[in-house]
């Protein structure tokens, strides 16, 4: 973070001259470029293909991935601070079995006890962070071979599945297409809120941009880190239990690399992994951008399988991230 | 902030001297300790074939972690590892036609091949490594899944399954192996020009940038060992299995070989490689494992526990009063 004090020459100089056409366009690309390529996507999808454009297909793309959605949600508040949480993906899966199991003692239970436990362990991770020190990678890997560990302990190592009974009204916050799609947004609209809007936003965006300086100002970086991982675990706990209501019981498989893609979207939306810069509207864009062109792959190249969709993503993220690394120019050698 | 961590550090001189030590030392006592714990509980434990079947396992994760320890070393970190076990897994039934040498050559720049994209995108396109070798690891993966198909493919060829078998002096080949590149890791680190650059980098990139070093080839070079290593270790994981599996094989490679990096003490802020620490790290995750599985505990608890040496680990290795 130091190093953000000292310029390379080479910037200083290009400061001092009035800005050229290409340096005041280029954060405009990093910040809305997910934006302008989703148009642009859905727009070709829609006029070349027959079965894109249909309510079927846009239903299934919105009702199946939205509650995952959720987990970019908080990964853009950890981001902002310049930290990382791999911890999301097992916390998914967690939610879900933990939203199984209560909801058979009830729909308050099924709702309470993955917030409480997402939250609990949120807490934990922060005050490592923020208290400790140690580094939000570590941390937050900790957080996702430990909470695999207690998935499995909970289950028996796998062999008890809980279901969501069939006449629960838990059920029926996961069912359709608009109910996922309306707690998704409000959720969403909130985050935004949050982040642009409050003082504990401005915080996130201070320290994120500069640590040192937030500190010297007298911001409350430590309460604010603390509160970031809560956000986060408590957002996964819950979307892994809505994800449970939805399909009807507690999968432990589920989960797994789902951490990378809340991170590919996040950074697809324009958000910099060094922190200080971002936005949950970009945040949006990314997740929708990913699900579509995972729906593209899905239906043009079905026959080449899975294989063919994860070397997309991987070459995608690539080069969306060498696009923001050439665009932002924030990032030095540090 | 400062004057209020040198009042700590010199209240409780003790106590930071005792951290030290830790930090320093604590991973071999803990090995020890271990270790006698280990056969205390069962004597059958350093039955000679327990031990050859804990080298098999242990051996592959070696190699990739000696190649992680000089990635975080320079304050980097490679998740691609797993991804290029599975890409080199994926190219052995292609080459098995040209013999072992066929092979090796093949996967070893294929390894090399994705180490250079990954340190290109760390030393030139600054992208931070866990992206740069996130995108990596996605796509490798991808790659290697459609190279071999669908469904995993037996390997026949002799010399794959012989490197992955055979015994010299009653230890595993595949040990020898991991132990000679030990070896080279530690004197390339301890005795060459490269090992000074490397810790320099790690250190304080800026000051290494600014007093002429080499920094983007130093970067370049330690992502291409560290995939290096880990094609060499996918090989060995095929021959050891008899099968090129590249969906299964290597999955969760990264966490292990950051995890027996971080537990032998190396720090992930950089500028110091520990490779005798990483042999002691691994030796010592392999064995917590082996005893925990030995006496029938369940694989969530031993998740459980590995997550919490990690923690404690990392904990004590950090670097206290500098922030």
């Amino acid at each position: 973070m130091t190093s953000t004090a000292l310029t390379t020459p080479a910037r200083t100089a290009a400061d001092a001259s009035p800005l050229t056409l290409g340096e005041r366009i280029a954060p405009q690309i990093q910040r809305r470029g997910a934006l302008a390529v989703l148009v642009l996507v859905v727009a070709i999808a829609s006029a070349t293909s027959s079965t894109f454009p249909t309510w079927s297909n846009i239903s299934s793309i919105l009702g199946n991935n939205a509650f995952v959605w959720l987990l970019a949600l908080g990964m853009t508040f950890v981001i902002m601070t310049g930290g990382i949480d791999l911890s999301v993906g097992s916390m998914y899966a967690l939610g879900g079995v933990l939203g199984a199991y209560g909801s058979t003692h009830g729909t308050w239970l099924a709702i309470l006890l993955p917030l409480a436990v997402g939250a609990a362990w949120g807490t934990v991770q922060g005050l490592l962070v923020a208290r400790a020190r140690m580094a939000p990678f570590i941390v937050s890997l900790v957080g996702l071979l430990g909470l695999r560990g207690l998935l499995q302990a909970v289950t028996d190592e796998g062999a008890t599945t809980y279901l969501v009974p069939q006449h629960s009204a838990f059920r029926s916050l996961g069912a359709g297409t608009w109910t996922p799609v309306l707690i998704v947004a409000a959720l969403f609209a909130l985050g935004a809120l949050l982040l642009h809007r409050t003082g504990f936003g401005a915080t996130l965006t201070a320290m994120g941009g500069n640590e040192n300086a937030a500190l010297l100002l007298g911001l409350p970086v430590a309460r604010a880190k603390v509160l970031v991982y809560l956000l986060s675990g408590t957002l996964a706990a819950a979307a892994g239990a809505l994800g449970g209501a939805r399909l009807g019981s507690g999968v432990t498989t589920l989960g797994v690399g789902y951490e990378l893609t809340a991170i590919a979207s996040v950074v697809i939306g324009g958000t910099l992994l060094t922190g200080g810069s971002g936005s949950v509207g970009g945040t949006v864009s990314g997740v929708l951008l990913l699900a579509v062109i995972h729906n593209l792959i899905d239906h043009y190249f079905s026959q080449y399988g899975s294989a063919f969709t994860d070397t997309v993503n991987g070459a995608f993220l690539a080069v969306v991230v060498l696009m923001q690394a050439l665009l932002s120019r924030t990032q030095q050698l540090e | 902030m400062s004057t209020n961590t040198l009042a700590w550090s010199g209240l409780t001189a003790d106590r930071t001297r005792m951290l030290r030590l830790l930090q320093e030392y604590g991973v071999y006592a803990a090995l020890v300790v271990l270790f006698l714990v280990a056969v205390g509980l069962d004597t059958s434990f350093v039955e000679m074939s327990n031990i050859r079947v804990q080298l098999f396992q242990l051996a592959p994760t070696l190699l990739v972690a000696l190649g992680m320890a000089l990635v975080i070393g320079t304050e980097g970190i490679d998740l691609s590892v797993g991804a290029v076990i599975a890409l080199a897994a994926s190219v052995v039934p292609l080459y098995a036609g040209y013999g072992l040498g066929g092979v090796l050559l093949a996967a070893l720049l294929l390894g090399a091949a994705s180490g250079a994209v990954g340190g290109a995108m760390v030393a030139f396109a600054r992208i931070q490594p866990i992206v740069a070798t996130l995108s990596l690891m996605i796509g490798v993966r991808g790659l290697a899944e459609i190279v071999n198909g669908n469904s995993a493919k037996a390997v026949t060829q002799s010399g794959v399954l012989a490197l992955g078998s055979r015994t010299v002096a009653g230890i595993p080949e595949m040990a020898w192996i991991a132990a000679v590149c030990a070896l080279l890791t530690g004197l390339l680190v301890r005795r060459t020009t490269f090992g000074r650059q490397l810790v320099a980098v790690g250190d304080n990139r800026r000051a290494g940038w600014l007093s002429g070093l080499p920094v983007r080839r130093v970067l370049i070079t330690v992502y291409v060992i560290s995939g290096v290593l880990a094609a060499l270790a996918g090989v060995l994981v095929v021959g050891h299995g008899a099968e090129a599996d590249p969906a299964n094989q290597g999955l969760n490679m990264e966490l292990n070989a950051i995890t027996a990096v971080v537990v032998g003490g190396t720090p992930l802020s950089g500028g110091r490689v520990r490779v005798l620490g990483t042999v002691a790290g691994a030796l010592f995750m392999q064995l917590i494992t082996a005893v925990l599985t030995q006496h029938n505990v369940h694989t969530s608890y031993t998740q459980i526990v590995e997550a919490a040496i990690i923690c404690f680990a990392v904990y004590a290795s950090q670097e206290r009063g500098t922030r």
